[in-house]
Parts: C-alpha cells; sequence; structure tokens
C-alpha cells in the first residue's frame, strides 16, 4: 500500500505523464502565426477561444494543491474548510462585471500583465514596481505547493526521494520554455478530463463502499460538521468564514496566474462566457472537499498501512489514502496522474505569469528600456526556469511549512494590489503615492497579523467595541489600505494632483 | 462610477445567500443524508452560475 510500490498505479501514472509530456513539446506548433514576441509566448496570442480559455483557467485555478488541501482541510477541523465553496461562488459574478475591462484595455493597449496596466493608468513606475514585486513574491511559493502537490501523489505510489520531483521539473521547464502558454493550455484538457472522470468515480463509488452520505457524517464530529455559532460577544466561525471567501474571491483574480489566462483569450466575450461555464469546476471542488469526510468515514487515518504517509504528510494525505483504499490500482493510477498533471498547468502558467512580471515591469523598465521584443521574449524565457528552480529548491531545502505559509501570506500580499489594480479599471482618482502608501500598509498589518499567530492561521479575531470579530486578514489588510488610500488621495489630490499622464482613454475598456 | 449597470443587480443574490450563514449553518433539513449546510452551499454553485448567466444574455442582447 503506502511503504512498497504500487506497480499497476505507477505504470498507469508514467504513460498518461509521458503522455502529457509529449503534448506539451508538440504544442509549441500548435496555432502558431502571430509576430513572435512576448505575447505570442507567454498568451498564446491571445488567440483562444472559449473551450480552450475554460479548459485553461481551471486548470490554472483549480490547482492540484486546491485538491489535496481543501479536502485536507475539511479532513482536519471540518466546516471551515467548505469556505471553498462560497468563496468558488463569488468569484464569477465579479469575473462578469469586472475583468472583461482589464481584457479590454490589455488588448488595446499590448498589455501583458497587472502592472502594465497599472504603469500605463497611473504613470507611475513605482506603483507598477510594487504591483509586479508582489505578484512574483505571491507565486513564488505557490509554484512551490504545486510540487509539493506532486510529492505527495508520488510518495503514495511508493516513490521516494528527490529525483522523481527532479524529473517532473525537468519536463515541466522544457515543455514551458519551448510552447509557452500553449502547453499549459493543451495539457489543461487532458488534466481536466482525468479530475472530471476522478470525481465521479469517486462521488459514485466512495459514497456507496461506506454506505451513503448518512454514515459519512455520522464519522464528522460534532463541533466540526457546522461553524461555532455566533454569541453575544464573538461573531463566531461564520465571521472569519465569510471573509475567508470574499477574501479568496477577490485575492483570485489579481494572482498573475489567472490574469495571464484571462488576457490570454481573444476576446472579451470569451472572458463573459466563461463566468458562467467555468462553475462547473467549482462543483467538482465542493465534492473534493467532501472527500475529506470520507476519509474520516473511511478511517484510514488509525489503518497502519497508511500511518508512513500521515506521518510524512500530515492531512494532505487523506486524499490520497482514501483513494489507495477505495479505488483497484489502475484507477488510482489515473486519479494521482489527474493530480500531478494539476500540477503542472498551474505550475507552467505561473512561472510565466512572474517571468512577464519580471521582464515586462522590472528588466525592461529598470534595465533596458528599448529592448527589441526577441530579447524580451528571451528574458522571459530565462525568467519562467529562473522561477521554476527558485521553487524547486525552495522545495528540496527547506521544511513544506514553509511553502505553505508563504502561500497563504501570498494572498494576503496579492489582495493590496485590489485598490490600484481593480478600482484603477474605473478611476485614477487615487492618487499613485496614495496607493503606495496604503499597499505598504495593508502588506505589513497583513504580514504582522499572520505572525501574530505564529504563521500558522491567517484568521485574526479583531476586537471592536467589546465586539469580538473573526476575520482573514486579507480582508482587514485591504480595509486599512483602502482607507488609507483613499483619505491620503483626498488630501494629495488638492495638493499635487497625479503628475503623470493616463496612457488609456475611456474607450479602451469598453 | 463609470460603467456600473442596473442589470448587475442581478448578481447580488449569490452574495446574500452565502452570507447569510446563520440562515444555512444547520442540519436539517438534510438531502440524501447530507447536512443542510452542506447541499445548501453546493446547490447554490449552480443557482449562482445561473445568475450569471441570466446578466450575461441580458448585455449580449441590449
Amino acid at each position: 500500500m503506502a511503504g512498497p510500490m504500487n506497480v499497476t498505479a505507477l505504470v498507469v501514472f508514467v504513460v498518461l505523464f509521458g503522455f502529457v509530456t509529449l503534448l506539451g513539446f508538440m504544442a509549441a506548433r500548435w496555432r502558431q502565426g502571430g509576430a513572435p514576441g512576448l505575447a505570442e509566448w507567454s498568451l498564446g496570442g491571445r488567440r483562444f477561444g472559449t473551450l480552450i480559455t475554460w479548459f485553461l483557467l481551471g486548470g490554472d485555478l483549480y490547482t492540484a494543491y486546491t485538491f489535496i488541501a481543501v479536502p485536507a482541510l475539511v479532513f482536519g477541523q471540518g466546516a471551515i474548510g467548505f469556505y471553498a465553496v462560497p468563496y468558488t461562488i463569488f468569484v464569477y459574478p465579479l469575473l462578469l462585471a469586472v475583468f472583461p475591462k482589464l481584457w479590454s484595455v490589455a488588448h488595446a493597449k499590448g498589455y501583458v500583465t497587472a502592472a502594465d496596466f497599472v504603469r500605463g493608468r497611473f504613470g507611475s513606475p513605482a506603483l507598477a514596481l510594487a504591483v509586479a514585486v508582489t505578484g512574483i513574491a505571491a507565486t513564488m511559493p505557490y509554484i512551490a505547493l504545486q510540487l509539493v502537490g506532486i510529492e505527495v501523489v508520488l510518495g503514495s505510489l511508493g516513490v521516494h526521494g528527490h529525483w522523481p520531483l527532479l524529473v517532473a521539473f525537468v519536463i515541466l521547464a522544457g515543455f514551458t520554455y519551448m510552447s509557452g502558454l500553449r502547453a499549459p493550455a493543451i495539457i489543461a484538457l487532458v488534466k481536466d478530463v482525468l479530475i472530471y472522470i476522478t470525481v465521479i468515480a469517486a462521488i459514485i463509488v466512495i459514497p456507496r463502499e461506506l454506505g451513503g452520505y448518512a454514515k459519512i457524517f455520522a464519522h464528522v464530529p460534532a463541533q466540526n460538521l457546522l461553524l461555532a455559532p455566533p454569541s453575544a460577544h464573538n461573531l463566531g466561525a461564520g465571521a472569519g468564514y465569510a471573509t475567508l471567501a470574499i477574501g479568496s474571491a477577490l485575492a483570485l483574480f489579481l494572482y498573475p496566474h489567472a490574469i495571464t489566462g484571462l488576457l490570454s483569450s481573444s476576446s472579451r466575450h470569451v472572458v463573459r462566457r466563461n463566468a458562467v461555464i467555468l462553475p462547473a469546476y467549482s462543483l467538482a471542488l465542493g465534492f473534493i472537499g467532501l472527500l475529506g469526510y470520507m476519509a474520516l468515514a473511511a478511517g484510514v487515518k488509525a489503518m497502519p498501512a497508511y500511518a508512513s504517509g500521515f506521518a510524512r504528510f500530515g492531512p494532505n494525505y487523506a486524499v490520497p489514502a482514501l483513494f489507495l483504499q477505495s479505488f483497484p490500482s489502475w484507477f488510482v493510477g489515473v486519479a494521482f496522474a489527474a493530480i500531478a498533471i494539476g500540477a503542472l498547468v498551474p505550475a507552467a502558467v505561473m512561472s510565466i505569469a512572474s517571468a512577464n512580471l519580471f521582464t515586462r515591469n522590472i528588466y525592461r523598465e529598470y534595465f533596458d528600456r528599448d529592448c527589441s521584443p526577441a530579447r524580451e521574449l528571451q528574458v522571459a524565457k530565462f525568467a519562467s526556469l529562473a522561477v521554476k528552480l527558485g521553487a524547486l529548491l525552495f522545495v528540496l531545502y527547506l521544511p513544506q511549512t514553509y511553502a505553505i505559509q508563504l502561500q497563504l501570506l501570498g494572498g494576503i500580499w496579492i489582495i493590496q494590489t485590489l485598490p490600484a489594480v481593480l478600482l484603477g479599471l474605473y478611476t485614477r482618482w487615487l492618487h499613485p503615492l496614495a496607493l503606495l502608501c496604503g499597499w505598504t500598509a495593508g502588506l505589513a498589518a497583513g504580514t504582522a497579523m499572520v505572525a501574530a499567530k505564529g504563521f500558522a492561521s491567517s484568521i485574526f479575531a479583531l476586537k471592536i467595541a467589546g465586539l469580538t470579530i473573526p476575520c482573514y486578514d486579507a480582508v482587514s489588510a485591504l480595509v486599512l489600505n483602502l482607507a488609507i488610500a483613499v483619505a491620503l488621495s483626498a488630501l494629495l489630490n488638492i495638493v499635487a494632483r497625479n503628475p503623470h499622464a493616463d496612457a488609456t482613454a475611456a474607450s479602451d475598456y469598453a | 462610477m463609470a460603467g456600473f449597470r442596473l442589470v448587475h443587480l442581478l448578481l447580488l443574490p449569490p452574495y446574500i445567500a452565502m452570507l447569510w450563514i446563520g440562515f444555512y449553518n444547520v442540519s436539517a433539513p438534510a438531502l440524501f443524508g447530507m447536512p443542510f449546510f452542506y447541499w445548501y452551499q453546493l446547490l447554490w454553485i449552480p443557482l449562482g452560475a445561473l445568475c450569471v448567466l441570466i446578466v450575461y444574455r441580458i448585455e449580449e442582447r441590449g
């Protein structure tokens, strides 16, 4: 089981993994045709239609780590882990109403990153740099976690040591370098089909084996089944739940990899249609969350066969153990391949997105103003390698908890770019200096609140007038950020208006 | 703010439904053995998508 090698599963796994590797390299020649340059490599030439964008964004946003971590949270802490459901419900009205504007202005002006937009809109290189650095810092640990996802799956198949991770890394780095965004776009197609097959099989087969949902939920400890209710002096776990959902939803499309996926689509209508059809993945995620309870009901934690796995990976091992327990070997191979391939897609997009930020908003802005498109592309390709190498070293040489904690911080950091990026789509009334001050305060406050909880929790209990409000740090830090940005803008706009011109026109947003 | 449309009010129900936690943080009535807390939220995934679809259709026509 967990200890010795699971040969059948491993063979299926390797065949599927080999197949997507081939696809990834062949993708370089798929739908080529635009003038070679950064947008051709990193955005697939902005030519992806509704269906490809659906697969790409689905594969990009619902990552392997999500598929392991959400049920792990439900497994370990119960109802609170289900915040992933309202979170993904909140995302799509926002995607429909707001983000087509970003697509339009990026298309009109040739922007490749959110920082490009901020640079053009507010004219401030410093503010753009802040957005770019935040994006890179939030993405690096996220890439590391995707590699952790691959490690968990390989460990569950009985493959130990670091060499398999190195192989996965070389494959990932190779096809990303060669094919750019086209590789994850094509691989996402295979990954998503495998994920849907796995989820459908899991929600049909496993509840039947366990005697139905009533029996499954009977195994959940009573205090974990619902959120702790509010009292007279404490808003209870519900406040943390709601703010986690809101904060995560607001943060999602500020992440560089989400924006890269968004900007690669061929029109704003593709973005809008995807706001309608992407919730299909949320449904899959909701049921995957319930796998945490199925793992509880199956009692895998107490089984000696899985003891070493739980010792090594903690609650993240709940779903792999459940699959090993419930599925025949060959299907374990399919399910694990789905998770591992599910790590390749976001890891590739994330490294491309970080590379774009580095190339456009740091390299070109500060080191080589007049660099040619060919040079820009070369720098981005190398940057994508460097970013992934950084993530690999991270996984190999630092404790896994660092990656998890940093990714937690990443969400709190990236949401601090909301006033500049998201509100910037509507108004440039906010002053760049005020935005920078708000950003600094938000980062500092958010990080301090997580540090105060020993980097173990991102919910901090705010005490306001005798009332305790458990609140997701990203949200409270964002409120502080916004308050400072608005107050200082009101002041600065009187004293010294933004001296820079707006590179965008109202018609660019339509 | 520029660009706000009245039809976007139709995007509010999913937020109201999910933020009114007191309403759904209960176990009864269960569906197929699943407590209310869980199936209610799962149900709102397609309902939320429906709200988005309606706004999408209205805007595409207008």
